[in-house]
């Protein structure tokens, strides 16, 4: 009996080793940082949002699609209707044939899709040196360690350890796995200019487009959150009261 | 009054439709005055909640079903269209992916009681292998239910355990392709995928209906283990276990609801919201969670049919588990010995999930093996033996006996009265 239940304990023993082990063993974990999106009553900072879709139209969205995303959605950061318009008809889509039977051009609407920089994957390799820059319009649920990741990745530019071997064209980065990344640093100090003045150091910035894609992969996270708290609380409630019922009903038993 | 069903309702409609189709006297004799023992712990909630959780599936998955393209080009989009566009599609998508391991959760820990308490035993073996056959289902219908989003995972995933079949002598390869309907993991795999993965769930419900009906006959174990011998025993099913079992699905719903609406992606793969890529396999080809431990034996193996092969053996053993295990005595409480290895196996059974979510190198291959070997020991070899070397502590006369008794004889509250026999011995 004894030496079983020892047994017991070692084998326990053994595997919290192994998980200390694994765990050790795992790349830099992107450190955590603070959102407004996160924890039970997280919502989204919707005018760091609106700041992060700027700095994608003016930075990511060069190279980066975000195929998922319409003009209309925008209204989810809190953008009026005049806004999104004015948004939408400053690119140019496709807008049918004319009566030649020729595909013509023509301002977005709010239905369109966001414009994507490439017409295919093989274009968006050519211009980024063989990288395909990814779709961020999940990247957020995407990536393991989610938006601290995504965070990491922008803000974990540095140079080189002495003798690290970086290829041709390639730059390094602390949190990105092998530590060689394709995308060339693409957030300076006040690279973009905000219209009320916020903050727009390099932190700044990744803390906002980051918010901003935080909204694109998860955009009914608030209402999610919201409705979740309304049913664990009923569901609270409901258990409070069957217990009662079902100890009143049960009291003749015992 | 020929051809008539002599029914004991008042409510002339009812009646009418009583005597001709004696559906209201059926469900009164089964889950009204059924009669069932008075001393169930919490344990005996798991397969009420079971049932609950695969008709929230089905409502859910019908509803999914209507915005879902089965087609390579369209299915990923169609998913992230009813997680964006559809009225809460989040929703019902949330609810339907985590529901899943809802299930698996909740089958599992059945399955444990029915371990735990020797539900398997005469005369319930039928009713176990039922049983046995409602898992195999639910992981066919999991199985290809992930393909559907037709991500990464799914698709690698699809291709990792259709090509074991490949390991099957002489004919392995065309049993593959034919599986496949193609080369490769493509549009008429997804296809066909889709339509098994909503016909399944109708077939489970079927056997599950099964399964009810032999329990039924049998009439529920509990936790002593002992049949029931008089009226005493028991209690109608009606109020005494709906009310329970309405305790418990609450408790589980609240557990459901944290997952649906503040962790949705806990349980899941990053990998699986990048679209399919056949010319780009992940790092790690991980299967989910529920699916872990028999990842874990199949890769415990350097030879692939054997691999494949132990895999099939760790559930099919389980078919054979009422006559591998030799001891009369059913509940564990009376069974010292038996008691300590059955978490013994749930232990190994945690560790082969924890190694089969790992690459297999170094020490966690060395586990994966301790482990499956341990698994299978325990079926094979322990629990015969078991059943003749152990001496079971004495059993109770009766159900109601020790739950009139004194306290510390059982009674429903769950297992931790059962330590105070044991400490005896
Ligand atoms: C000059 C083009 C370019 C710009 C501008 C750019 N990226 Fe990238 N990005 C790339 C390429 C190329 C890759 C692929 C890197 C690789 O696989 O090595 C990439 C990869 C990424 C990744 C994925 C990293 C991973 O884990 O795979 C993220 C996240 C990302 N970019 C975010 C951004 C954000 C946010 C912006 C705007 C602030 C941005 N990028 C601007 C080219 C660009
Ligand atoms: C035994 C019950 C069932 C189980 C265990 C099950 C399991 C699953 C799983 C694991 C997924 C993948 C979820 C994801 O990762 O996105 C899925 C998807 C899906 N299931 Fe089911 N399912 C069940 C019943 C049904 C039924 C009855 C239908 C009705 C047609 C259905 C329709 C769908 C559809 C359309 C999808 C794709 C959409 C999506 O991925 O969310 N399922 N199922």
């Amino acid at each position: 009996m004894r030496s079983v239940r020892r047994a017991t304990v070692a084998a326990a023993l053994l595997l919290a080793g192994l998980f200390g082990i694994a765990a050790a063993q795992e790349s830099v974990p992107p450190p955590k940082q603070e959102w407004s999106f996160g924890g039970v009553f997280g919502t989204y900072d919707l005018a760091a949002a609106q700041r992060g879709f700027q700095i994608y139209s003016e930075v990511c969205s060069n190279c980066h699609s975000m195929r998922l995303m319409y003009y209309r959605d925008l209204s989810g950061i809190g953008l009026n209707e005049a806004q999104i318009k004015a948004v939408a008809a400053s690119v140019q889509v496709p807008v049918g044939l004319n009566d030649q039977g020729e595909p013509v051009n023509g301002p977005g609407t709010p239905a369109s899709r966001f414009k994507s920089p490439f017409p295919n994957d093989l274009a968006a390799r050519a211009a980024n040196n063989g990288a395909l820059p990814p779709d961020l319009s999940l990247i957020v649920n995407a990536r393991e360690g989610g938006a601290d990741y995504v965070y990491g990745i922008l803000t974990g530019y540095q140079d080189p350890p002495e003798n690290f071997k970086l290829q041709e064209g390639m730059n390094y980065n602390e949190y990105f796995p092998g530590h060689q990344i394709a995308m060339p640093r693409p957030l300076q100090d006040g690279q973009v200019e905000f219209a009320g003045g916020a903050p727009n150091a390099t932190a700044d910035e990744a803390h906002d487009v980051v918010t901003f894609l935080a909204w694109t992969s998860n955009p009914e996270l608030v209402e999610r959150k919201q409705m979740g708290i309304r049913a664990v609380l009923f569901l609270t409630l409901m258990t409070g009261l069957t217990y009662a019922v079902k100890r009143k009903i049960w009291a003749e038993v015992h | 009054m020929a051809g008539l069903y002599k029914s004991d309702y008042e409510n002339p409609v009812i009646r009418w439709i009583d005597t001709r189709l004696p559906i209201f006297s059926l469900m009164q004799k089964e889950y009204g005055t059924f009669p069932t023992p008075r001393n169930f712990n919490y344990f005996w909630n798991f397969g009420a909640l079971a049932l609950v959780t695969l008709v929230i599936m089905m409502a859910t998955g019908i509803f999914l079903a209507m915005n879902y393209s089965p087609n390579t080009g369209l299915a990923f989009d169609s998913v992230q269209r009813i997680m964006r566009d559809v009225n809460y599609g989040w929703l019902l998508r949330y609810t339907h992916q985590n529901g899943a391991s809802m299930f698996f959760m909740v089958v599992y820990i059945h399955i444990f009681r029915g371990f735990y308490y020797g539900s398997y035993k005469y005369p319930r073996e039928l009713l176990w292998m039922i049983g046995v056959v409602i898992l195999l289902l639910m992981m066919a219908t999991a199985f290809m239910g992930y393909v559907l989003p037709w991500g990464q995972m799914s698709y690698w995933g699809a291709t990792v355990i259709t090509n074991l079949f490949s390991a099957i002598p002489v004919i392995g390869q065309t049993v593959v392709t034919w599986l496949w309907g193609g080369f490769s993991v493509d549009n008429p795999t997804l296809n066909r995928f889709f339509s098994l993965h909503y016909l399944l769930p109708f077939v489970l419900f079927g056997v599950v209906f099964l399964h009810v009906v032999a329990l039924h006959i049998t009439g529920s174990n509990n936790p002593l283990g002992i049949e029931v011998k008089t009226p005493q025993d028991t209690l109608p099913f009606h109020p005494y276990y709906t009310i329970k079992d309405s305790v418990g699905l609450c408790v589980f719903l609240i557990v459901f609801a944290v997952f649906v609406f503040f962790v949705p992606h806990t349980l899941g793969d990053p990998n699986n919201f990048i679209p399919a890529n056949p010319l780009q396999t992940p790092a790690d080809i991980v299967p989910e969670w529920y699916f872990l431990p028999f990842y874990a034996i199949l890769r415990s193996v350097p030879n692939k049919l054997g691999g494949v092969t132990l895999m099939f053996a760790s559930i099919l053993v389980l078919f054979v588990l009422p006559w591998l295990d030799t001891s009369p005595v059913r509940s564990a409480r009376f069974r010292p010995l038996y008691r300590p290895f059955i978490f013994v196996l749930v232990l190994s059974l945690f560790a082969l999930g924890a190694v089969g979510a790992h690459k297999p190198e170094g020490l966690w291959v060395v586990l994966g093996r301790v482990c499956t070997a341990y698994y299978f020991l325990h079926f094979l070899v322990i629990l015969p033996v078991l059943g003749v070397l152990e001496r079971p502590l004495p059993l109770p006369e009766s159900i109601s006996r020790p739950v009139l008794g004194p306290p510390g004889g059982g009674g429903p509250m769950p297992a931790g009265a059962a330590a105070k026999p044991m400490e005896k011995s």
